[in-house]
């Protein structure tokens, strides 16, 4: 890094020299410089560039809650003296004993939700501006693992509170190791630490959800940040601001990363995430059981299981995928289809960069198949979403020819098929002309 | 075109946010409409029912005593009127039946019911209290509407009496089930109602102490970012005005 920003020079005063001195000694200068005042964005981002920022936010109201969380919550699955488990009872006794326990807990309870909220966006915004196109591959490879890291995260800690909905989530989601062909069943038991969820397995769980998950979680971030300040942002153009320079090598259409977005742009939008987040805190902590689910006030009961069981909204459709999969081809079983649509319904989207041919980066200038294609894949993710929380009888509005599973079925295969295809129709689209420089009103 | 798209999009973001929320799954069975209180009269008379009635073999053991304060009871009327003989304020409400001693009376041993209110809803709880009849078939010689074949006895049968289930044929030709009252208690139907409206609110402040305080609180965290939204958003235009 020893680097093209010139060290800081002390004015003479005390703070100056202070400054001086530190700054030969840590690359304080430069780092502020390359990613914050000397890092140029493109000047017309839009609605859909607060996200990154805000799941920024997110993060680190997680991890501060999380904190405040982990010195008063215990992971015990044992029963105490009035029958209730140590893990259930720690959550409410942060709840009730605890000063401000409930709003630590509610914030990061809420903050599980918004933090998919936010990224789902974040997601989508990659789609739509096509930011994961060359040299931006990186990038959303990384943002793939976040994602994934991510799902690990909330899976784990969902475990926690040791409810009903808790250990039977639990329950199922580590069976799915068993579909895995010869080793699967041990591989569950590996998994779990015993032959069914226990202690053991809420112990090493609480492990994985505060240390480690969010150690290779906040590692990737620096990595998805660092990786797109090497090649610059992309835009709702989709045009590189780095073509057209001044004499000095800036951007002609960028606008200094700080203050413009960090203070002129982000922190506006992170008031307006602050105030649904914390109306979500104050007055909806359950989220209308969705954030907070009713089943998961019932203490963990081995012996009772639930008549339903569903993940938490956010893993729903691709729970839809997992379900969709009830038929035994090519010598493989249906349950371990089931495990590779899930797995590969996340998989899949690290692969979009080199699956997307079109010569167009935008939405703004890509074709009718392109758009008309995108927004049944929104349409279908959201009703595989919504599918993956009802029963598997579930039928639409009652009627029997509407039936869920089947409707599941067929979004899951559209779902691959919008994907696999890419490659064909993302070609031959009749794209419109770009503009060279990037539009700002 | 393209904007339309977009806005579009941005509209199905929107929707993705809400649906879940508004197509909450249905079940089977009818639900009254609890008459939900957090006055504090109510609240009180709700927790002098409660250990009355329920703490005998529920327990509320992620409670303490002491947090009725937040109801308006003080410790000397705590101790003088709620406390069991031998448990102390600072306490937590558990139950001195042996958890198998329940399981060999009732089947099951009893649920405890510090959060109930947020497993089972207000509407559930205000239904099940009032659903109990007479079942001769029922080991204990009661069954309940909300809660078919339900291990526990009507515990509050001398306030509410005894109702029995009488099929009969509806309006529109169905076969319907009704409660009727076959022998009155010590309170009227109306009287009944308040009373386990009263024990209903009461569990639901229980499952949730923090309710009323985060309401108050929040008010003012929202007016206050709402605030700092329009000084960022002006000190935002103000960075952005000489960028063309």
């Amino acid at each position: 890094m020893a680097s093209i920003y010139p060290k800081y020079q002390s004015d003479g005063s005390r703070l100056g020299g202070l400054m001086e001195w530190f700054d030969a000694r840590f690359p304080l200068t430069s780092l502020w410089k390359a990613h914050l005042s000397e890092y140029y964005a493109p000047k017309n981002f839009n609605f859909w560039y607060f996200f990154g920022s805000i799941a920024l936010v997110v993060l680190i109201i997680q991890v501060v809650s999380g904190i405040f969380l982990t010195m008063n919550y215990k992971p015990d699955g044992n029963l105490n003296a009035a029958g209730i488990p140590g893990a259930f009872a720690a959550v409410e006794y942060i709840m009730r004993d605890v000063w401000g326990g409930w709003f630590i807990r509610n914030m990061h309870s809420t903050g599980a939700s918004a933090f998919f909220i936010v990224v789902y966006l974040h997601m989508f915004r990659g789609m739509l501006y096509g930011s994961y196109r060359k040299p931006r591959e990186l990038i959303w490879i990384f943002g793939v693992l976040i994602f994934l890291c991510l799902m690990a995260e909330a899976f784990m800690g969902y475990l926690l509170p040791w409810g009903q909905m808790s250990y039977w989530g639990a329950q199922v989601i580590l069976n799915l190791f068993s579909a895995i062909p010869v080793v699967g069943p041990d591989l569950s038991v590996f998994a779990r630490g015993d032959f069914v969820v226990s202690d053991t397995t809420l112990n090493r769980f609480f492990a994985f959800h505060v240390i480690a998950v969010p150690l290779a979680l906040i590692g990737l971030v620096v990595a998805h940040v660092l990786a797109l300040h090497e090649v610059g942002s992309n835009n709702p153009d989709g045009v590189e601001i780095k073509k057209f320079k001044d004499e000095k090598g800036i951007p002609l259409d960028g606008v200094p990363f700080h203050p413009y977005y960090t203070i002129g742009h982000d922190l506006p939008a992170i008031s307006i995430f602050m105030f649904f987040f914390f109306a979500v805190v104050f007055f909806w902590p359950e989220g209308g059981g969705y954030f907070l689910e009713a089943n998961n006030f019932l203490p963990a009961d081995p012996m009772k299981t639930p008549n339903h069981i569903a993940p938490v909204w956010y893993f729903t459709p691709f729970y839809s995928m997992l379900r969709a999969m009830v038929w035994n081809f090519f010598w493989i079983p249906a349950k371990l289809w089931g495990v590779i649509a899930m797995g590969g319904g996340v998989v899949i989207l690290a692969f979009l960069p080199w699956l997307d041919r079109s010569p167009v980066k935008s939405i703004r200038y890509r074709g009718p198949i392109f758009k008309n294609l995108l927004t049944v894949f929104v349409i279908g993710f959201l009703i595989l979403g919504y599918l993956g929380a009802q029963v598997p009888e579930y039928c639409f509005f009652d009627q029997a020819w509407l039936p869920g599973a089947v409707i599941a079925q067929i979004f899951t295969f559209y779902y691959f098929l919008f994907f696999l295809t890419m490659p064909y129709w993302s070609k031959i689209d009749k794209c419109k002309p770009v503009p060279e420089r990037v539009t700002f009103k | 075109m393209k904007t339309r798209v977009i806005k579009l999009l941005k509209r199905l973001a929107i929707v993705a946010l809400f649906t879940p929320a508004l197509v909450a799954a249905s079940e089977g069975i009818h639900l009254d409409k609890a008459p939900l209180s957090t006055e504090q009269a109510n609240l009180q008379h709700g927790a002098k029912l409660f250990v009355n009635y329920c703490l005998n073999c529920h327990g509320a053991s992620l409670v303490r005593y002491n947090q009725l304060q937040r109801i308006g009871l003080d410790e000397k009327t705590i101790t003088e009127n709620l406390l069991f003989t031998g448990d102390k304020v600072g306490d937590m409400m558990t139950v001195a039946m042996k958890r198998e001693d329940a399981e060999a009376w009732f089947g099951t041993a009893p649920p405890d019911l510090s959060v109930i209110s947020r497993a089972k809803g207000a509407d559930y709880l205000y239904t099940y209290l009032r659903g109990f009849y007479k079942d001769e078939n029922r080991p204990t010689g009661w069954n309940n509407v909300a809660f078919p074949n339900v291990g526990m006895p009507h515990a509050l049968w001398n306030l509410q009496g005894e109702q029995t289930l009488v099929e009969k044929t509806g309006e529109n030709g169905h076969q319907e089930a009704t409660l009727v009252l076959s022998k009155p208690g010590q309170l009227s139907k109306d009287e009944y109602d308040q009373n386990v409206a009263d024990l209903v609110s009461f569990l639901e402040w229980m499952g949730d102490p923090s309710a009323e305080t985060r309401k108050k609180i929040g008010i003012f965290v929202l007016i206050f970012i709402a605030g700092f939204y329009v000084l960022a958003h002006a000190l935002g235009k103000n960075y952005w005005k000489d960028i063309h």
